[in-house]
């Protein structure tokens, strides 16, 4: 999905900006590659930024708007405007192929597409060794996005991100 | 137990976020903010389902509670995401994700423990039994609801009860459970949580999580 506009400098540079903001919770990838900026307009007059929430009881949403205002203030002097908008609810299908790498890279098993799996036993790739001899420890894991699994062929534990 | 004390926190979490949802936008009707209705209502003015109040008791008292509430849930938030009014049908279309995953959870709890041994079972169903009576009301439109359901805004729950039936009956079964008969249910006299008539629960519940704001009207967080 690109929600982003055709616009002008200021909307690139603010773009660049939001894509060095790491994610508070999974620093190795940013809020731009989870999908969780859905929008910039910047008029004349203010720059409207659209979040949209992984979950939402999302702990780290506040940390995340400061965030944004402080990137964003060295980038325009515009005054900036942040809007959460709800619809369509955010799933995990909108992280992006090359989030999904660094997450297996930092240990964090990606997510399956949420259409085929909800509801059903997946089969989860261990990031240690790659096997798929992996077994479910617990259904919510160190944030809500996640879910605990163990391999059974290295033994090691790791995090799932869940398709949601 | 670690993992399931996170789990319960997490779904706690997703369930305070929903709330604040529901209240932001409740509140933006009524003229008060999501906080003050939050912090500064007394029991006789929530409007919650009097299962969602009661003790955590054992853990099979905790997980009948939560899976008799999260099957009622996700079908209430399917409804809803189809409500005419678009703030309520995006609400319920983002909780509704959220919700789909605690129903699966709190299930498997339901029949791990019910199918497990018979000092589980025994504690499952008797956990069942005891809550039994607060299910009712769940599927019982308050007449503040019936002109919201015949607009198309907020959801039949009457309508609702027998396919949450059919959900319970089959978990129930998996889980080597007997679904209680239906007798004296909780609020069925129109004087229940939808009215504001609690149970002392609610008061506990609510001390603790208004002491602070109300202590120090002007904290901010
Ligand atoms: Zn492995």
């Amino acid at each position: 999905m690109n929600l982003r506009n055709a616009g002008d400098d200021v909307a690139r540079a603010v773009w660049t900006a939001l894509g060095a903001i790491a994610d508070p919770e999974i620093p190795v990838v940013s809020i731009v590659e989870l999908g969780i900026v859905r929008d910039v307009r910047c008029g004349d007059d203010e720059c409207v930024v659209t979040l949209t929430p992984t979950y939402s009881g999302c702990p780290a949403m506040r940390v995340i708007e400061s965030d944004v205002q402080s990137a964003l203030a060295l980038v325009t002097n515009r005054p900036l405007r942040i809007v959460t908008a709800l619809t369509p609810p955010w799933t995990s299908d909108a992280i992006a192929p090359e989030a999904r790498r660094k997450l297996a890279a930092a240990g964090i098993a990606p997510p399956g597409e949420v259409s085929r799996i909800v509801f059903q036993r997946e089969a989860v790739r261990c990031p240690n060794c790659g096997s798929m001899r992996t077994e479910e420890i617990a259904r919510f894991g160190s944030t809500a996005c996640k879910a605990q699994y163990r391999c059974r062929d290295c033994l090691e534990p790791f995090d799932y991100f869940k398709p949601h | 137990m670690l993992e399931e004390d996170i789990a319960s926190t997490n779904v706690g979490l997703d369930l305070l976020g929903q709330a604040r949802l529901w209240l932001a936008y409740a509140g933006e009707i009524d003229g008060r903010s999501e906080d003050r209705l939050a912090y500064f209502r007394e029991s006789g003015d929530f409007r919650n389902l009097l299962l969602v109040e009661q003790p955590n008791g054992n853990y099979a008292d905790t997980i009948a509670r939560q899976y008799l509430f999260d099957q009622w849930h996700v079908l209430v938030l399917a409804e809803l995401a189809t409500s005419k009014d678009s703030r309520i049908a995006a609400i319920a279309a983002k909780a509704l994700t959220e919700v789909r995953y605690h129903v699966e959870r709190s299930s498997r709890w339901v029949i791990r423990l019910g199918d497990g041994t018979d000092l589980s079972h025994g504690r499952m169903q008797a956990a069942t039994d005891a809550l039994w009576m607060y299910t009712g009301e769940m599927h019982i439109a308050d007449a503040s609801e019936r002109p919201l359901i015949e607009a198309g805004i907020a959801a039949d729950v009457e309508a609702l009860r027998v396919p949450w039936l059919a959900d319970v009956r089959s978990v129930f079964a998996e889980a080597t459970l007997t679904v209680p008969a239906d007798s004296w249910m909780q609020g069925a006299n129109g004087r229940g949580g939808k009215q504001g008539v609690h149970t002392e629960h609610l008061s506990h519940l609510l001390a603790e999580m208004q002491v602070l704001p109300r202590t120090y009207p002007d904290a901010r967080w």
